[in-house]
């Protein structure tokens, strides 16, 4: 990025209207990807001056605690689901998981599910970094999701969403090709990085569900119907979209939300207009298909 | 700023946990766990009864529902004191109508000021748990640990001295705990807290002082999330409940070994006069269902145990 300057000129400015429509394999219209975050906090993690991670004293413990049922209970309980209706999981993946409950990642990993990198921990972040330190995280992210499962990952989400100005060019650096950083299209877009080639995978703020139930507080069916509301209107435009589905097993695992939950996955899978898939196979197809005709 | 070098060592990347509270097992590959008649559903409702003095204090942090208005704070102080002269009430009749049982987190101050009230949740059956001394007894690193050990030991003291009952069962205000905690609970010969989050099942945590068993008292699924914090309606609520008991009953069948629902109740939230109609509903519906097992924590503690 530009650093120190007003735009920071991650991308060119692309309007909607007027773009060539695309469309994903056999002709679907949309995209769609399950991004379960496998993650693991902390109890007592250092102090990073930019951010806070606790909101108490550690031991916050219904902070922990409540991030802890994913690894005891819910994961099983929304990874089953997902296989159920045919959604295989791109991974947002604490690599440090692979160290602290590796039985957790050979479950995601024998399920065929993606991983990518969501940094060592979600209580170490990146502000602060310098070039060093950044470069030790991607290595060791890289190295960590190899050992572990075979898999080269090829994208990235910063640790709690704490970057860096270097963070892109580093990742595309390292031949990694897609963020799930940047918010601000319903489409695959190139981002300018110093060198490689990086795009910007659509992940989503909006539906993800913790913003569903602790942002707009929402009941689990209303969750459900945003969810499929989504999913209508962006498989209805002509363009060739993403509709990503972020997740939190300790959120959408929990008993009174897991149901209504199956619910849209029954539903997008009815839908012949979706082509359900892996963030890193969206990223391979438009890289291939449009990226480089363009 | 920059970093402290250190940021990027990580002491405790290893198998199993960060800490040595407890140890890692998924919930799906533990021996099944077989409730009283085979039932499915263990449900256990959870009361807290509590104490708000119209002088809060901070430390170590202010409770959830404590005053909020400059003093005196009579909007809060008598909201609060509504659940213990009404509310509660209304919770021990519709409990009575549907025939269940139910654990009282019950603050030392409630067995001092209204010992009636104490003697009547005794007398119906149910169960009472400390949960501090009242809502200035809160908990979190930086309390001093005689303090905190104190604090313990009166709550259960005017229990016992109320009832004749030593409790068996502990409750945080806010789940909060200080890194001491489960040690000195475990040291007062305490058996069951109610904190931890993390599981949907009952489990040991280990301390230095002995074991100490957590049953999980979901937050998620309380009164105050859902209804005070979330903001949805009491059937909204209701609707939650029963979507959650339906799943839990099923992934029994289908996984086998018995799962659990906790309901944690606060009179001054769900007993008011357009709530409680729900809440009757949904008990009478839970009651009415033959793979139900209404219990108290106790109950459910030494059902997993045998």
């Amino acid at each position: 990025m530009r650093e120190g300057q007003a735009d920071p000129g991650l991308y060119d400015y692309t309007p909607y209207r007027g773009r060539k429509p695309f469309a994903w394999p056999d002709g679907k219209k949309v995209a769609v990807w399950v991004s379960p975050n496998l993650e693991f906090y902390e109890l007592d993690p250092p102090a990073n001056p930019h951010r806070k991670s606790w909101a108490k004293p550690h031991p916050d413990v219904v902070g922990y605690s409540h991030r802890d049922h994913a690894n005891r209970v819910s994961h099983w309980r929304m990874a089953d689901v997902m296989t159920k209706h045919g959604f295989p999981g791109s991974v947002s993946l604490s690599v440090a998981l692979c160290q602290h409950h590796p039985r957790v990642v050979e479950d995601a990993n024998q399920r065929g599910w993606e991983f990518f990198s969501h940094g060592i921990y979600n209580t170490r972040y990146s502000y602060g970094m310098d070039e060093a330190h950044e470069r030790a995280i991607i290595e060791d992210s890289i190295r960590t999701v190899r050992d572990a499962t075979g898999q080269t990952i090829k994208g990235w989400l910063a640790p709690a969403l704490t970057h860096t100005p270097r963070t892109l060019d580093l990742i595309a650096e390292y031949g990694l090709t897609y963020t799930c950083d940047l918010y601000h299209d319903d489409q695959p877009m190139p981002v300018n990085t110093a060198s490689g080639r990086l795009i910007s995978m659509p992940y989503s703020l909006e539906v993800n569900d913790h913003y569903g139930f602790f942002v707009y507080n929402m009941s689990p069916r209303e969750y459900a119907d945003t969810l499929i509301r989504q999913y209508e209107r962006l498989a209805a435009e002509p363009s060739g979209t993403v509709m990503c589905i972020p997740l939190h097993s300790y959120l959408i695992g929990q008993p009174h939300r897991i149901g209504p939950f199956e619910e849209v996955l029954r539903h997008i899978a009815a839908d012949d207009r979706a082509w359900i898939t892996r963030s890193g196979d969206i990223a391979d197809h438009w890289i291939k298909t449009v990226g480089d005709a363009a | 700023m920059s970093l402290d070098p250190t940021y990027l060592e990580y002491p405790r990347r290893r198998e199993g946990y960060d800490h040595d509270l407890y140890t890692w097992s998924p919930m799906r590959e533990r021996p099944p766990v077989a409730w009283p008649g085979g039932k499915a559903l263990a449900v256990w409702p959870v009361v807290s009864l509590e104490w708000f003095p119209i002088i809060p204090t901070d430390k170590p942090f202010r409770a959830p529902g404590h005053m909020q208005t400059a003093y005196p704070d009579y909007r809060h102080y008598t909201s609060r004191e509504y659940g213990s002269r009404v509310g509660v009430y209304r919770l021990l009749d519709a409990f009575a109508k549907a025939g269940v049982k139910a654990s009282f987190a019950t603050n030392a101050a409630i067995a001092e000021r209204y010992p009636s009230l104490v003697a009547d949740v005794v007398a119906a059956g149910h169960e009472i748990i400390a949960h501090s001394t009242d809502m200035n007894g809160t908990i979190a690193s930086g309390l001093p640990e005689d303090e905190e050990r104190a604090l313990i030991a009166k709550s259960f003291d005017a229990l016992e001295k109320a009832t004749g009952t030593r409790p068996r069962g502990w409750h945080s205000i806010a789940r909060s705990q200080s890194f001491a905690t489960p040690r000195l609970l475990a040291e007062a010969g305490v058996e069951y807290c109610c904190d931890w989050v993390n599981d949907e099942l009952p489990y040991v945590m280990t301390t230095e002082a002995g074991e100490l068993v957590n049953i999980p008292l979901n937050h998620e699924l309380s009164d105050r999330q859902i209804i005070t914090v979330q903001q949805h309606s009491a059937d909204s609520y209701v609707e939650q409940m029963l979507d959650a008991a339906d799943w839990l009953t099923a992934e029994a069948a289908r996984e086998g070994g018995g799962r659990m629902l906790p309901l944690q109740l606060t009179p001054y939230i769900m007993a008011l006069p357009y709530r409680i109609g729900s809440l009757e509903t949904l008990l009478e519906t839970l009651a009415a269902r033959p793979d139900v097992w209404f219990a108290t924590g106790s109950e459910i503690m030494d059902s997993w145990k045998a």
